[in-house]
Parts: structure tokens; C-alpha cells; sequence
């Protein structure tokens, strides 16, 4: 069907209607709390939409860490079992060890896996855990109201640090997926983003190697999304995309820091 | 299987397999350590897996995720190390996740922490503490029915002088009658249905409005703590109370002793008995309110400064006078065997205690 759109000043003449349904096959139909322009959403639909392509979604099982991002443990129609803040890791290993052929991924923010949680994060990659571990990083705290996390990038305002990051006051960010690449027990790891269409393709690739990998047998696997958090910045919706542009991927540089199929020289 | 001679910590060991635990993680110390090896030792062999978990934070998200999928799974620490898990604890009671948590309890011993937790908020684990090893073996492999029969934490209160010592133990299977069927496990078979499983302390199910969100799920875990600790019948051992004056109340290791001397001085003719509490939690109150209804006199002996005594008031409710008879009696490590655990030491502090209890009384 084809809809010719006129421009007119006056009240649309025809009811709306709907074109094509692009509401991800693993997604409920739910109230959710997240802001305009949260990056969060884009990335979850990217991971979901995967695996819906794969085919895990009978064999999946999500452990979901807490923060903004909470809200997926409901809102994704897989098996999901719900961690504290910073244990997710570790409720992942359980999960797989007793369930070695599921598919199983964690979901973090940067607070959760980098502030609370970093010593379960670098112990689960080193041990090798077959799972795949999905880290949202936005730099900061959006849950409470923008408050500095490890990840947050030098010169970044947060509430709690007023005049920006300071590394003199607030030392430096944790580059934690170069971190886990330095890890024997670390299969694959990614970094990504979902500031334009190019970012979410990209994220979409990391998740179908990460993914298959798991499945594979490859040991762990890692992907790290960068995602807006306009709120938290505490700048313009419409500016966010830019800024994790200009000030995040300046710090955390996208792209595939450890893949089997090309060993390190 | 005929009775064998072994230590303690391979005797809960094997009761736990025999439990059908088939998942155990852990961080060595002192005196729990043993418990960690026999388990590292005897799981692979039955398929099971075993993690030195690199901290007791991490040991007790392991056996969380583990418990979800519907495997029998426990973790356990000392006191110490569960300070450091209060929070899962907790939070493992508002997730409905049947769990066995083993605390190997050093020479300070835990009861307030067994009994009220440092964690947050409403909650409730029942716990056991045998008096030596038969009864460990078979109150090991009962807290993991309880934790199936309640999708709730229990916990397993034993010590050094427990972990270590060697006695005859018989380990074979219980049997404690039916379960409810696991349906509610995350297997990873659910996705894309509309029905996928959520476990979770946030929430029963992914469908918020079926409990009017965080506070109707809240309001639904403190109804379960309450229909639990009522559904759990109180376990208790009582020595020579019908026509006893003076009653000692102990548990564990300590009420070992408090029942061989009290059988002493029994013999010397003195009219006393003894009380054990073998569940910490739900406490059996009501045997002790009945037997402080003839008794002129309690008296509460534990190895610490004071902590069940508390539990044993509120039960005689001022129905006769509760003397605490206790010590913080350490050996020279701080986490052995109580040099109070002596015959001769414990008979004269429990003798004066009664004579000087009568004498006031009277």
C-alpha cells in the first residue's frame, strides 16, 4: 500500500494507520521509564533483534543488572534472571555452568559492571566463562540524576563533579574493554555505539560475532555499547548523538580490540 | 551405607551431594575451608561443578545463578564471610531462590547473624545447627528440602570444633516428602512466547501489574516470610525438664557439652535440665515458654557475650528470671575450640550458677 502525504494546514483527513509493525519479535508490550534520546533502547533492540535472527530465543537466558536499563528484565520475552548491582557476572557463571548449552548474556550499565561490580566483570573474562557480557556505557549515573561513574570522560559534568571530571580530583575513566582484551580467558571484545545508523550497524555485527562465538564454544565474549544519555549529560536531546561523537569516542575508541579469527601480531 | 569415621567438613560434604547438590561455590577460610575441598573433590564426579569463587560475593552470585535454573546449589563462608553476603541473603528471600548458605562458624559465633541477618529490609531464613555430626548430616541435607519447600535461603549453622572433629556419620539419604514442582526455574525454553520466566527480588513475574510494582511484590514477600516461619515446625531437644528447678539453654557445639554436664549433675542429685534449640529459626519458643512455666530459674549458655539470649527472654516473657551463663571464650587462634569446652570448667559454672540461682530464688 502507498500513502500519499500532502502538505495541507488543515486536520488530517485520513486516520493513521499502521505501515509495518518493526516492534523486535522478543519485545513485551510494556510501559517503560527511560528518557527521550536514551541510547539504552537502541542498543537493547539491536541485541534482541539478533537474537531473534540466531534463533536463541528458546535457549536464552539474560541476566540483567540494575539501573536504567532494569526495565529489560521484564520488557524482554526471554528467560531473565535478575542480579544485584554488580553481581551479574557471577549469577551468569552459575546460570551457565548449570545450563552449558543456553545462550547466556549479562546486561550492565558503566556503574554497575565498572564502579560496583569491576572485580567480578575481570574475574568471569578471565576464567573464560562462556557467556556474553553486554556493558551499556553512558558515563554516568542516569538512574540517580547524572552522577560521575568510572567510565565518565575527563572534562564530562556530572553532579558530582560540577566543574567536569577532574583527574587530579577524580582520576581517570576505566577503558574496561581494553582492560578485559589484555584477559587470556577473553574470546571476543568489541566496543561500539549508537549515535547514527553506521554505530547501530556496527552493534548489530558485535553482537552477531559475540553471539555466535558463545554458541560456538569460544569462551567469553564482550561487547561494550556506548549509548546517549541526554538527562544525565544534561544537555539538549538533539545534541547527544554529537557529544557521545565528540567526548566519548575520544576516549573509548570503537571498534574490535579481540577477535579468534584474527590473533593478536 | 554402614557408618564411617570421618571429619566433619566431609561428612556435611557428602550430605550435601547426597542432597543433590550439584553446585557449590566458595572462598577458603578458616574453619570452613575443608567443606570447600570435599565439595571441590566430589562434585565432578556426579557432574557437578564446583568454583573457588574469587570472593564470597561472587560465591554467593554463583550459586544464586545456579539455584535459578533449578539445580540444588549452596554456598557458605564463616561469620565473617557472610557479613560480606548479607545482602544476597536478603535479597535472595525477596527473589524466592532456595539456597543452602553453610556457616562454619569461628569461636565469636553468630547467632544474631544467623537469626536476624545484616541485610536489608523484611526477611527471614530458617536455620539449623546440629549438635554433632549425625544430626549434621541429616539437617544438611533437610535445609535443602526446606529451601525447595519454601523457594527461600536456608541456613546451616555448624563451627570449628564441627568442621574438624572426627566422629562415626552414616551418610544416606533422606527422605522428607513431596515438593512443589520447580515451574517457575528459568531453563531458556520460554523466550518469544509472551510467557517468558523473570526471577527476580523486584518482581514475581515480568508482568508488573500482577502485583501493583515494588511495593505490592514487598507486601507479598512479607506474607511469605510470616506463612514460612509459621509453616516450619520448631525443632528441640529437652533433657530432664518435667521436674527440673533449673534449666541451661544452649545450641551447637556448646549444648554438646551443656547436656553431658547437666547429665553430671543430674546424677549429683541437683534438679536441672537442659533446652537446645535445633532450629535457630523459627526458635521454639513455645517449648520454652512451657518449660520456664515450672522452672524457677533459666539460665542461657553460648559462646559469645549474649545473643540468644534475647530470643529466650522474649520467649519466658517474664515468666521466671533468665541468668546469662555464657563467655566470650576463645582458644589462643580466636576461631578454634573453646577452651570452655572443658567438663570440669563447664560443671563448676553451671553449678554455681544453680546454686546461686536457687539461693535468690528461694
Amino acid at each position: 500500500m502507498s500513502i500519499t502525504i500532502l502538505p495541507t494546514n488543515g486536520p488530517p483527513t485520513v486516520p493513521a494507520q499502521l505501515v509495518e509493525d518493526f516492534t523486535p519479535s522478543l519485545l513485551n508490550d510494556e510501559m517503560h521509564h527511560l528518557c527521550p534520546g536514551c541510547g539504552h533502547p537502541v542498543a537493547m533492540r539491536a541485541a534482541a533483534e539478533m537474537m531473534g535472527e540466531l534463533e536463541l530465543a528458546t535457549r536464552a537466558i539474560g541476566v540483567v543488572g540494575i539501573g536504567c536499563y532494569t526495565g529489560f528484565a521484564s520488557s524482554l520475552d526471554v528467560d531473565v534472571v535478575q542480579a544485584l548491582h554488580g553481581r551479574a557476572p557471577s549469577l551468569a557463571t552459575g546460570v551457565k555452568r548449570m545450563r552449558p548449552d543456553s545462550f547466556v548474556f549479562s546486561l550492565q550499565g558503566d556503574g554497575d559492571m565498572v564502579n560496583e561490580g569491576l572485580q567480578e566483570i575481570i574475574h568471569t573474562a578471565a576464567r573464560g566463562e562462556a557467556v556474553t557480557a553486554i556493558l551499556l556505557n553512558n558515563g554516568v549515573f542516569g538512574e540517580t540524576g547524572g552522577h560521575m561513574t568510572a567510565t565518565t570522560v575527563l572534562g564530562q559534568r556530572t553532579k558530582n563533579t560540577l566543574d567536569g571530571r577532574d583527574a587530579a580530583l577524580h582520576g581517570y575513566p576505566v577503558p574496561i574493554a581494553n582492560l578485559i582484551a589484555q584477559l587470556d580467558g577473553a574470546a571476543f571484545v568489541g566496543r561500539s555505539a549508537v549515535n547514527n545508523a553506521g554505530n547501530v550497524a556496527r552493534t548489530r555485527r558485535m553482537f552477531r560475532r559475540a553471539f555466535e562465538l558463545q554458541m560456538a564454544g569460544a569462551g567469553f565474549t564482550f561487547v561494550e555499547v556506548l549509548t546517549m544519555c541526554p538527562t544525565g549529560w544534561f544537555i539538549e536531546t538533539s545534541e547527544a548523538p554529537d557529544y557521545l561523537g565528540d567526548k566519548m569516542a575520544g576516549t573509548y575508541e570503537l571498534g574490535v580490540l579481540k577477535d579468534p579469527a584474527h590473533p593478536a601480531a | 551405607m554402614p557408618a564411617r569415621f570421618m571429619e566433619g567438613s566431609e561428612a556435611i560434604a557428602e550430605a550435601m551431594v547426597t542432597a543433590g547438590c550439584r553446585f557449590f561455590a566458595g572462598y577458603p577460610m578458616t574453619p570452613f575451608t575443608e567443606v570447600l575441598e570435599h565439595m571441590a573433590r566430589l562434585l565432578p564426579g556426579v557432574g557437578g561443578t564446583c568454583i573457588n569463587a574469587e570472593s564470597e560475593l561472587e560465591a554467593i552470585g554463583m550459586a544464586w545463578g545456579a539455584a535459578s535454573t533449578g539445580a540444588r546449589a549452596a554456598t557458605g563462608s564463616v561469620g565473617q564471610g557472610l557479613s560480606l553476603m548479607q545482602e544476597s541473603i536478603s535479597e535472595l528471600c525477596r527473589a524466592q531462590v532456595p539456597l543452602v548458605v553453610v556457616n562454619m562458624s569461628r569461636g565469636q559465633t553468630d547467632y544474631y547473624q544467623s537469626t536476624r541477618g545484616g541485610g536489608h529490609g523484611d526477611y527471614r531464613t530458617p536455620v539449623l545447627a546440629p549438635v554433632d555430626l549425625p544430626e549434621a548430616v541429616e539437617l544438611v541435607q533437610y535445609a535443602f528440602h526446606l529451601a525447595d519447600q519454601w523457594r527461600n535461603p536456608v541456613l546451616f549453622y555448624g563451627d570449628y570444633y564441627l568442621a574438624h572433629v572426627q566422629e562415626s556419620a552414616d551418610v544416606h539419604p533422606y527422605e522428607f516428602g513431596p515438593l512443589p514442582a520447580k515451574d517457575w526455574i528459568v531453563d531458556g525454553l520460554n523466550g518469544g512466547t509472551g510467557n517468558a520466566k523473570l526471577v527476580s527480588p523486584l518482581s514475581s513475574t515480568k508482568h508488573h501489574e500482577d502485583r501493583s510494582g515494588y511495593g505490592g511484590h514487598l507486601k507479598f514477600v512479607a506474607e511469605r516470610m510470616a506463612t514460612m516461619t509459621e509453616g516450619i515446625e520448631p525443632m528441640v531437644e529437652t533433657g530432664f525438664v518435667d521436674d527440673a528447678d533449673f534449666v541451661v539453654v544452649s545450641f551447637g557445639t556448646a549444648a554438646r557439652y551443656v547436656r553431658y554436664v547437666v547429665g553430671l549433675l543430674r546424677e549429683e542429685g541437683l534438679p536441672i535440665g537442659f533446652v537446645r534449640p535445633i532450629t535457630l529459626w523459627p526458635f521454639p519458643s513455645d517449648e520454652i515458654a512451657r518449660v520456664a512455666e515450672r522452672a524457677r530459674a533459666l539460665a542461657v549458655y553460648e559462646l559469645n557475650n549474649g545473643q540468644m539470649i534475647d530470643d529466650v527472654r522474649l520467649a519466658v516473657y517474664g515468666r521466671a528470671p533468665v541468668e546469662f551463663i555464657g563467655d566470650l571464650t576463645l582458644d589462643m587462634s580466636g576461631f578454634g575450640i573453646s577452651p570452655d569446652y572443658d567438663v570440669e570448667r563447664l560443671l563448676v559454672r553451671i553449678r554455681n550458677a544453680f546454686t546461686a540461682q536457687m539461693s535468690e530464688v528461694s
